[in-house]
């Protein structure tokens, strides 16, 4: 607060993404500021890793990310909820068949 | 977080009344509010305090720990203090990184801090003069942190709720390292049981109002409750505590400051005695014991390392531009 030099400019805002042990995907699990990508790297393994959450990170820049809009939701989301059909409990199997 | 320039958008229209039920009913079906939705103007202020508050508390309460890193009394203490101290370090980030989804930077927020518009839990002002307190505030202060953060976790506001779940899950190991540290001192020697006693007695209180104003003094509970931001009421969480830790105390043999505390048979309650809210309000106002050097040295962090923010940025910016000039000299 004292000098406003260079540090008055924003740190680049970087999304991280962790693929825990259990080998499921990468997931979101948080954010941090870094000026380059490998400095988010070592940020991220030091902030979102210290108790074995995972094995692999991915840093992206919050700005390369496109989202949907909140407004477009339902038209986006919305006509999912009426095609039960896409669900195994849609479809009758006799008991008889046995486990399917 | 992500394309934040929807929050300014939205902003226009922002006290919509129609929008504003809408909201509410979401709310109310315990849907979360994510970044870009709509939300009120006052939900949104509410929420910049007070996660940013809450983040402001984790990075100034590394100062009265740090305090004692280089003088813990073994090594296995002090690996777990500069790990509980380092988790801090990242509660802070977690919760910067939710209030910045709110479409504030996090240089603007530490700059509230800095220079004093911000506040943060008073509990933070207090010294640390004995080894005994590094058990103190694990046992007491990060156990009533866990009784706030635990609702904090079914927050209505997204970004917040997440974080709040990374948080409890370490604050855990924060307590019972505490508790651990108070009751090797209790069972030791009887300066050793001493240290433990007097710490208890000078942290206490300031621990019981760490869940603020009593509810009939508290201004913006109702509509925190409405919003789902608050689950329990101040009250209500302090006698959680209470309850919670004063056997735990009575189990190391300690006595709580409190000439009034007793077990009521008929509630199942520990009632307490009146608590000094003056000196509550006197160390929120920026007069307890240690509010000018917390600043103090949070300035100094921030001042020293601004050469490491600018080199470093100053490194990035080089490696871009040479990366630049190799690929236009190879096409
Ligand atoms: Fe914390
Ligand atoms: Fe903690």
């Amino acid at each position: 607060m004292t000098d406003k030099t260079m540090t008055e400019k924003t740190m680049p805002l970087w999304e991280v993404f962790i693929r825990s042990r259990t080998g499921l995907s990468h997931r979101h699990c948080g954010s941090l500021h870094a000026p380059d990508a490998e400095m988010a790297l070592q940020a991220a393994r030091d902030v979102y890793t210290r108790r074995g959450e995972g094995l692999s990170i991915w840093v992206v820049p919050s700005s390369a990310i496109t989202a949907s809009d909140p407004q477009d939701k339902d038209a986006l989301f919305e006509p999912t909820a009426s095609k039960i059909y896409r669900h195994p409990t849609f479809y009758e199997v006799p008991e008889e068949v046995g486990h399917m | 977080m992500y394309a934040q320039a929807l929050n300014v958008a939205e902003k226009a229209h922002a006290d919509d009344p129609e929008l504003r039920a809408r909201f509410q009913a979401r709310v109310d079906a315990e849907e979360k509010i994510e970044p870009n939705d709509w939300m009120p103007e006052g939900y949104r202020r509410t929420l910049v305090r007070q996660i940013s508050q809450h983040a402001h508390s984790e990075i100034v309460g590394m100062l009265p720990e740090g305090n004692w890193i280089t003088r813990a009394p073994s090594l296995k203490r002090k690996a777990a203090l500069l790990a509980k101290v380092q988790d801090e370090g990242g509660h802070g980030l977690y919760l910067y990184s939710a209030a910045e989804t709110l479409g504030v930077s996090r240089e603007e927020l530490v700059g509230q801090l800095l220079t004093g518009k911000a506040k943060y839990s008073s509990i933070f002002n207090y010294p640390t003069p004995s080894w005994a307190d590094m058990g103190m505030i694990g046992w007491l202060v990060d156990g009533a942190a866990i009784m706030n953060q635990i609702p904090l976790c079914r927050c209505s506001y997204g970004p917040y709720a997440r974080a709040m779940i990374r948080i409890c899950k370490e604050e855990s190991f924060h307590q019972r390292q505490g508790y651990e540290i108070v009751m090797t001192l209790a069972k030791g020697s009887p300066a050793q049981k001493k240290m433990a006693q007097d710490s208890l007695n000078r942290w206490w209180w300031p621990a019981l109002m760490m869940f603020g104003p009593s509810d009939k003094d508290s201004q913006h509970s109702d509509q925190n409750m409405a919003w789902k931001i608050k689950r329990f009421s101040n009250d209500d969480l302090r006698q959680k505590f209470i309850d919670a830790t004063v056997p735990q105390g009575h189990f190391l043999g300690l006595t709580f400051p409190d000439p009034d505390l007793r077990f009521n048979e008929a509630t199942g309650h520990w009632e307490h005695g009146p608590i000094d809210w003056s000196e509550f309000n006197r160390v929120v106002r920026g007069e307890g014991p240690c509010n000018r050097e917390r600043l103090k040295a949070r300035q100094k962090a921030h001042d020293e390392g601004a050469w490491v923010r600018e080199a470093a940025l100053a490194h990035a910016e080089k490696r871009a531009a040479r990366k630049a000039a190799a690929k236009i000299a190879a096409e």
